[in-house]
């Protein structure tokens, strides 16, 4: 039953460090946490590493086993191939403090921007009284242990330390639900997680949901309800276009498609690249200018780079193929590709795209323009739809809705189409999709205005 | 050389389990400035383990509870060793402090009427336990934590700081109290981030550092529980109240290895679990002792009624307090009839359905799943005793939660007193929160009784706290902290553990002594930043401190009675009932005294039946009680 196993842990702190390797004893039943104490009881004394309970009940032992997140306390040796390395590292998101240990303090800041319960003022110990099945709700979101594994590996915020700010993550979204569905609290909190803690930039990609140790329904149970109830409530859409920063752009991109300088962000960015071609952020900003002034085809060379540039990280690589299939459809839309020089490389990636998502949902406006592209047009509105339902961003929803409103008058449901198109301009009027798309339309005879 | 925070505070807590959030929410709300020290994170401390439920006769199940039934169930539970004031104070307040936390937030579990729901748990006569599935522990920790940040965020609004008033220094050990003449004068410890030594000057120190268990190879407690707060009080010259009372939970996880010690709740027990020997033999019906054979059932038939009609029928003997069970549990194994892996087993799967059994106890269903690969909806657990809590603590006044020292609190499970001999489940929670309020109330008197005559820490005093903190650096080619401790642990469990003996506890002092002066050449290697094995060395320092009190008052104490049993003096003892036994710092050792148990007044005498009082007392105590010539 015992045998040696080899690890490679991460040594060092947030200036330098690397991967050490090792040759340890394991035995029958145990987990990493477990093999992490033998090293240092034998071989790497002052190796740092967080816990407490050792039973999957405390959260502090969280790290990334093979660069999935996990609790190293609940992660059994047995699941590993003995023969097979087991790297272990610290969570990424979070600055390093030492070894495994990482910085969490970005939690602990953020919980004090939620606003505490508010029970009724006139209500006296002893009675409050609520029913059970008001309190489940409530009760699942409250199993949190704080582990922030899903904070670690929510793309929004993983690579993206511009995004931190205005973004608390699923931990926090799941505390606003929480209080949102908690029978007795008397605040909005639906508002408060769109205005002031960017529910708006979550795409649902669920990978939050899928690291929970505790088994949380993230997405489900939390961010979708509060985000439809977001749209229930007739959400006042100046708010709504506030929303800090929509996902398929960049601050200076941003920054550009509100006031129109996109030329000038364009300039930002290729200055920024000259300087250091790896920044990541800079050419997301590029490749969303480009894009704002019409030039599809330059916007997806970018995004390919962007590709190749997303390294093994689930969430950028993601975001990256994403970006990258949508551009190439909307160049192929704008007639600056044709559709049989592309359609391979837009087919491989969505497919690499698909594989790095639980469900179908997060690339439902990708797959909506590129059945729109085929003239699969019944296809393309089932996926738009699907795409708009989901509420994400100001820019994809717009996006989404030019979409719509092509497929939608494609098969001669005019008035909906210019209905569509109708709330996209108002999300986007720059938008250069829509120029297409309305030339489309007034050659179908649709007022478009 | 080294870098240097300081600190002035009104009041320092140390701990940010229930005890310590409850004291500084307390001495905050008292417009104390209040500082909250912890060893780790924010929200992790070890009450987060908790499972069962916070005891508190609210009556919301049965409505025949009261505080009276309460105190009576913890008097017995404890063996009649306990402080009455304490566990008198303990049932009246517990109520409200529950209560108080559904209006920070917390969402306790509910009966159809919309109250509080409450469990059964071993030892207490009524359902009483409020609970939240099996993490009422977590609920607790989240609902004071967030509670603080509701505070901060006032102070962030009234004053544009959210730390001005109420400040939490996580990942920060206090390694000494200083004193300025008798009093305390603040604390000094390190930060585990970058080693940068932290002093607090403050007239006012409550210790809520929780136990002791990692001194224990088998144990369900954390890293945590090495005592600090035990020797920190000890080396302050505050004493230590019956430290030989440690509680043996009757079941932890036997299997894998790696595991061993890890909880399983009593909830199992409280909901039906059964516990069974290799025989299939429901075994506990031939360990009910004398003193609970009239609230026991006899037969397997009774004690299954009871869960629908406890009118009618009797408990059943698996839930008798914890220390009987643990006993019964040693004896089968040792009687060649335990289950694989030396423990027996207890059975859930044959007794309720699966899907009731993932919903009641969903944290159990996971871990024995995700540790054990064992689903126990549908095969029974292996378990056996565990090290699990300890009764005794530093010796407080009941109702300021003041040590001996002046400026000194204690609360908690580190404090002694309240639980006597054996604390009942869903004890120790309600503790938490009716003490660490009073140590918060009592730390905020004594601080106004100062006016401006405030105690100052010196340079000196610095500097000797920081050379005990840095000696674990100078040890060259001394011996690993991980090797001692190992050794420690298992000196703790062989000899000093469930079941004691004279010449076992005897040898245990004397490897304690050389333990102790192998611990004083350990040495470390490394920096201060985030390093392991320094942090143990500095924690070994404590358990042998606490371990020697353990073993000095164990060996002492010739009865069995809860938490301590003597194979060599396996009767409880009248007379013993009668002492408490303290210790207090020695040279570098630690020496017991004998101090006259209080005396329970004549009011909360006449709760008991003069017959069950008779079980445990002298006829001379019982001569005060009306009718007492009989
Ligand atoms: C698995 C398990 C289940 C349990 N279930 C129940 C239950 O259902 N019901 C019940 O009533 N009781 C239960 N108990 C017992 C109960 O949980 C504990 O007794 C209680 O939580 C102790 O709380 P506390 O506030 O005294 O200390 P803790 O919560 O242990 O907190 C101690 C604090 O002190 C800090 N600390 C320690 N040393 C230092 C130092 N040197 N410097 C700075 N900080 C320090 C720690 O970091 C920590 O924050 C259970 C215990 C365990 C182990
Ligand atoms: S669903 Fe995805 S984007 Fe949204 S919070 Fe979870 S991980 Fe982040
Ligand atoms: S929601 Fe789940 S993953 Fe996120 S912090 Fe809480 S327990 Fe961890
Ligand atoms: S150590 Fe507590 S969750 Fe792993």
């Amino acid at each position: 039953m015992t045998y040696n196993a080899r690890f490679r842990i991460w040594r060092g702190d947030d200036a330098a460090g690397q991967l050490e390797d090792f040759t340890v004893e394991v035995n029958e039943g145990e987990v990493v946490l477990d093999i992490i104490h033998r090293l240092q009881a034998t071989q790497t004394p002052d190796l740092a590493v967080r816990w407490n309970c050792k039973a999957g009940k405390c959260g502090s032992c969280s790290a990334e086993v093979n660069g999935i997140p996990r609790l190293m306390c609940m992660t059994r040796m047995s699941t590993f191939p003995e023969a097979d390395v087991v790297t272990v590292t610290p969570l990424r998101t979070f600055p390093v403090v030492k070894d495994l240990v990482t910085d969490v303090s970005f939690n602990y800041e953020k919980a004090r921007e939620v606003p505490s319960f508010a029970p009724p003022a006139e209500l006296q110990l002893g009675e409050y009284r609520m029913q059970q099945v008001d309190v489940e709700r409530s009760q699942e979101f409250r199993k949190c242990i704080e582990c922030f594994l899903c904070q670690d590996t929510c793309h929004v915020v993983r690579d993206h330390e511009e995004n931190k700010p205005a973004f608390s993550g699923p931990r926090f979204f799941i505390r606003l639900a929480e209080l949102d569905m908690h029978p007795l609290d008397t605040k909005d909190r639906k508002r408060e997680a769109q205005a002031t803690h960017g529910l708006g930039m979550c795409n649902i990609t669920k990978c939050c949901t899928e690291v929970c140790p505790e088994h949380i329904k993230i997405t489900d149970n939390a961010i979708i309800p509060m985000k439809e109830r977001v749209v229930d409530t007739r959400y006042d859409p100046l708010i709504w276009l506030g929303s800090k920063i929509p996902r398929r752009s960049s601050t200076a991109a941003d920054k550009a498609l509100g006031s129109g300088q996109n030329a000038q962000a364009e300039q930002h960015a290729r200055t920024r690249l000259r300087e250091k071609p790896s920044d990541r952020t800079a050419r997301r900003a590029l490749a969303d200018a480009l894009r704002a002034q019409g030039q599809f085809a330059a916007a997806a060379e970018q995004t390919r780079v962007l590709v190749e540039q997303a390294g093994r990280g689930r969430g950028a690589r993601l975001d990256a193929l994403s970006a990258h299939a949508f551009a190439l459809l909307t160049a192929v839309e704008a007639g600056q590709l044709t559709l049989d020089r592309v359609e391979d490389e837009v087919s491989t990636t969505v497919q690499d795209a698909q594989r790095l998502v639980s469900t179908g949902t997060v690339l439902s406006g990708t797959h909506a323009l590129h059945h729109l592209v085929h003239g699969r047009l019944a296809e393309a509105v089932s996926h738009a739809r699907e795409a708009i339902a989901w509420d994400r961003d100001r820019v994809a929803r717009a996006d989404d809705l030019v979409t719509l409103s092509e497929a939608l008058a494609g098969l001669g449901e005019d008035a909906e189409a210019a209905s569509a198109l109708r709330e996209s301009r108002s999300l986007w009027p720059t938008n250069p999709r829509l120029q297409a798309a309305s030339v489309n339309l007034r050659s179908l005879g649709v007022a478009s205005s | 050389m080294t870098e240097m925070e300081r600190h002035t505070y009104d009041v320092v807590v140390i701990g940010a389990g229930g005890a310590g959030l409850r004291a500084a929410i307390e001495a905050r709300l008292q417009g104390k400035r209040t500082a909250i020290v912890c060893k780790s994170l924010f929200g992790k401390a070890h009450t987060v383990m908790a499972e069962g439920g916070a005891a508190a006769a609210m009556g919301n199940v049965n409505p025949n509870d009261n505080w009276q039934v309460h105190f009576r169930d913890t008097m017995r539970g404890g063996k009649f060793l306990n402080h009455w004031r304490m566990a008198e104070l303990h049932a009246k307040e517990a109520p409200d402090r529950v209560w108080e936390l559904e209006t920070y937030g917390a969402l306790f579990d509910r009966t159809p009427d919309g109250k509080i729901s409450q469990r059964n748990f071993g030892g207490h006569e009524y359902p009483r336990l409020a609970h939240v599935g099996d993490r009422t522990g977590l609920e607790m920790i989240r609902t004071l934590q967030q509670k603080i940040v509701s505070l901060q965020q006032d102070d962030q609004r009234d004053l544009g700081d959210a730390e001005a008033r109420l400040k939490v220094f996580a990942e920060t050990t206090i390694t000494s109290l200083t004193k300025d003449g008798d009093r305390i004068s603040g604390a000094v410890g390190y930060t585990r981030e970058n080693g940068t030594f932290v002093v607090f000057e403050a007239p006012a120190v409550v210790l809520a550092t929780g136990g002791i268990g990692k001194s224990f190879k088998v144990t369900s407690n954390s890293w945590e529980y090495t005592g600090d707060g035990h020797a920190l009080a000890m080396k302050a010259g505050a004493t230590l109240l019956n430290m030989e009372f440690i509680q043996f939970h009757p079941t932890g996880m036997v299997w894998p290895p790696s595991v061993k010690g890890i909880l399983v709740t009593e909830s199992v027990r409280g909901d039906g679990g059964i516990l069974k020997n290799s025989e299939g033999k429901r075994f506990m019906f031939d360990y009910v002792p004398a003193v609970f054979r009239k609230q026991y059932a006899e037969t397997e038939q009774e004690a299954d009624g009871w869960y629908d009609d406890s009118q009618n029928n009797r408990r059943p003997p698996e839930l008798l307090p914890r220390d009987e069970v643990a006993r019964a549990i040693n004896s089968e194994v040792k009687a060649g009839r335990g289950s694989p892996s030396g423990g027996v087993f207890l059975d859930i799967a044959s007794r309720l359905p699966a899907d009731a059994i993932r919903k009641k106890l969903p944290s159990m269903y996971h871990q024995f799943k995700e540790l054990a690969d064992v689903d126990i909806t549908a095969e029974p657990m292996e378990v056996g005793p565990t090290c699990h809590y300890v009764m005794g603590g530093v010796e407080v006044d009941p109702d300021t939660a003041a040590a001996v020292v002046p400026g000194l609190f204690a609360a908690g499970e580190c404090s002694g007193g309240m639980h006597g001999s054996n604390r009942l489940g869903g004890n120790s929670l309600s503790d938490l929160l009716v003490f660490g309020r009073r140590a918060g109330v009592g730390a905020s008197d004594y601080v106004d009784s100062l006016g401006s005559a405030r105690p100052t820490v010196t340079d000196e005093d610095v500097q000797a706290a920081r050379r005990h903190a840095e000696a674990p650096f100078d040890g060259d080619g001394g011996e690993s902290p991980y090797a001692l401790h190992a050794e420690l642990q298992q000196t703790m469990n062989d000899l000093v553990g469930i079941i004691r003996k004279r010449e076992e506890m005897e040898e245990a002092l004397k490897r304690l002594e050389d333990l102790k002066a192998r611990a004083r050449r350990i040495s470390v290697v490394g920096d201060k930043i985030f390093n392991p094995g320094w942090h143990l060395a500095l924690d070994l320092s404590n358990m042998l401190i606490v371990s020697e009190c353990v073993a000095r008052s164990a060996l002492i104490r010739e009865e069995s009675r809860g938490g301590h049993t003597r194979d060599d003096f396996p009767a409880m003892s009248d007379e013993w009932r009668k002492v408490n036994l303290v210790c207090r710092p020695d040279g570098d050792g630690v020496a017991v005294e004998k101090k006259p148990l209080p005396v329970m007044p004549p009011e909360l005498l006449a709760l008991f039946d003069r017959d069950e009082l008779s079980k445990y007392m002298t006829e001379d105590e019982l001569a005060i009680l009306p009718g007492g010539d009989a």
